[in-house]
């Protein structure tokens, strides 16, 4: 039998994402597939360990970063475990609306690709209009689209926008819309039905021995999922359910990712009336920073709010307790403390300055989040010093890429793509 | 509980940590023993890692292996700890991602296991000299420009 050897990517317009497929054809069948990765690995484990504990915090936003917020939460997560800090409520209940509008992004992200590279290019649009209206909210919370950093240390950065309530109902009702369109174009539609139908089915036995974890666990019906095996932040106070497959082949992974975006949505809705009255901000009189510092100049104290520069709005000093937790020797001071008396200054630099900043115990710490492919688990050991002695990121992809060659064996080259997109690779997470 | 038991049987030392997943270090002459038989009550290998002490103590290396068993609602911690060149048997027989996670250590700590089907860099590139890792290997070491590999034709 003569066989031919292809080559898909790492550059092909096919591939989103960098990686290698060697696939050996007979016809146009796949008998063996190698897949080589790395083209991203960017060293963020040996970067992690020559930065401050503050400082490695956005590189984690450019691991998975269809869903940063997830990774900003492990990270934060893990670290604050070290330092036996405990997250305000408010805060955490942020960190949960959040983390599941991530989830969600990285979901849409995901379902889009499937469709058009079956030809369904409209499920494509669909999916990234409605993933528009969640980036939406990101930004005008965050300030960022995409490279975030929201998820700090103690807490989050700020707190909601006055606007929030209005976005975040409206990208709801985009994304049901989309995922209910979606649903009419393909979840009963034959040439997707045979295209995604027992195409790369993994059994339960081999999924658990790859170490899959997330929804390409559950797609083959194994129920474990983080936030109700080992629930933090308050998942166990949220009703939602956590959908399940039956052969673990493309359309249940599909379907899978299809429902839980329906359980983000229902989590969101009700950690929302958690922090609907938000903390009532003084009214009083506001003066622009350089006034304060004109006077300061003359001697004189204006003991007024002060103006904060809108993309700090937010995190004023007044609610700052409620977003952050209260440990004055681990996290930031409030701006208006920072630039307005010497104590604080000394507190932001001793924070700040190398060698001094966030100096957790000795120790090691793996603290796990369900992040939008599976189990996303920060092990971080610290030797004392303000650098992390080791970080390493437990990549869900990474078990799951591990079984793609297995996954695409027997399959028509037209499947490989399909497959590829159905587990959501992503290069960051993945190479790292 | 099977931790404890296990833990008895192979007489292995805790390790008290940050967090709540119980941790044991192991003998390297017990390692293969114990891991088969967690494999029956641990389903999910988790992840493999290591961690380099230079200069810190006298065994350099600390492998690192997280296993979850949802039986048992439970992660578990086993730590290894081995020095420099030697080797420790391959767990791909019991856990099939555990082929990639120790081409992942071998890449980056050069670590070797043994009995490992196919032991070659996982992240990096063939050529790339060191393992980056270590501590030893600086920060900013840069690697000199491949020649472009050119395609035998016909």
């Amino acid at each position: 039998m003569e066989t031919m050897l292809l080559n898909i990517g790492p550059s092909h317009p096919a591939m989103h994402g960098t990686i290698q497929i060697k696939v050996e054809l007979d016809g146009e069948r796949v008998i063996k597939a190698d897949v080589e990765i790395g083209y991203l690995h960017r060293g963020f484990e040996k970067t992690a360990e020559n930065r401050s504990y503050m400082q490695v915090l956005p590189y984690t936003d450019r691991l998975n970063y269809v869903s940063p917020l997830l990774n900003n939460l492990a990270y934060a997560m893990a670290v604050e475990k070290l330092l036996g800090i405990d997250v305000p409520p408010r805060a955490k209940w942020l960190r949960m609306i959040f983390g599941e509008i991530s989830r969600i992004t990285d979901h849409l992200t995901c379902i889009a690709p499937i469709g058009m590279e079956l030809g369904a290019f409209t499920v494509f649009l669909y999916m990234i209009k409605a993933r528009e209206f969640l980036w939406d909210v990101l930004d005008a919370t965050t300030g960022a689209r995409l490279t975030t950093s929201y998820i700090r240390i103690g807490g989050v950065k700020a707190d909601v926008p006055d606007n929030f309530e209005e976005l975040l109902k409206k990208a709801l009702v985009e994304v049901r819309k989309a995922v209910k369109d979606v649903h009419g174009l393909l979840s009963k539609n034959p040439i997707f039905l045979k295209r995604t139908r027992d195409i790369a089915v993994v059994t339960q036995a081999e999924a658990l021995s790859y170490g899959f974890t997330g929804p390409v666990l559950r797609s083959t019906g194994y129920y474990y999922d983080v936030r109700k095996a080992f629930p933090y932040l308050y998942y166990n106070e949220v009703d939602f359910e956590v959908p399940l497959g039956e052969r673990g082949d493309n359309y249940d992974r599909f379907m899978v990712r299809m429902q839980e975006i329906e359980q983000s949505v229902r989590i969101i809705e009700q950690a929302f009336k958690k922090i609907e009255k938000g903390p009532v901000k003084s009214e009083d009189e506001v003066v622009e920073a350089y006034e304060a510092i004109k006077a300061s100049h003359r001697g004189k104290y204006l003991d007024k709010k002060l103006e904060l520069n809108p993309n700090l709005e937010g995190m004023e000093k007044e609610i700052y307790d409620q977003i952050m937790a209260k440990v004055p020797q681990y996290i930031l001071p409030p701006k208006e403390d920072l630039y307005r008396t010497i104590e604080g200054m000394i507190r932001h630099f001793k924070l700040i300055m190398s060698g001094h900043g966030l100096r957790p115990p000795e120790g090691e710490v793996y603290v796990p989040v369900e992040g939008g492919n599976g189990e996303l688990g920060f092990y971080i050991v610290s030797d004392g010093s303000d650098r992390p002695y080791r970080l390493h990121l437990r990549a869900p992809v990474f078990s799951i890429m591990s079984a793609l060659g297995k996954m695409i064996e027997g399959h028509y080259v037209a499947d490989v793509i399909p497959t590829f997109a159905s587990i959501n690779m992503i290069g960051g997470e993945l190479d790292r | 509980m099977v931790i404890e038991k296990i833990a008895e049987k192979y007489s292995l030392n805790k390790i008290n940590t940050s967090d709540e997943i119980p941790s044991f270090y192991c003998e390297r002459g017990k390692f293969i023993s114990l891991f088969n038989e967690l494999k029956d009550e641990f389903e999910i290998l988790l992840d493999i890692t290591a961690v380099d002490f230079l200069g810190r103590r006298n065994e350099r290396f600390d492998l690192v292996y997280l296993l979850l068993s949802l039986k048992n609602k439970t992660r578990l911690r086993i730590k290894v700890k081995i020095k420099e060149g030697e080797k420790l048997p391959s767990l791909s027989k019991l856990w099939k991602n555990a082929n990639w996670l120790e081409r992942e250590v071998y890449d980056m700590f050069g670590i070797e296991f043994e009995g490992h089907p196919d032991l070659r860099r996982i992240l990096l590139y063939p050529e790339f000299e060191g393992h980056p890792l270590r501590k030893d290997y600086p920060l900013k070491k840069s690697h000199p420009r491949l020649p472009l590999l050119r395609p035998e034709r016909e």
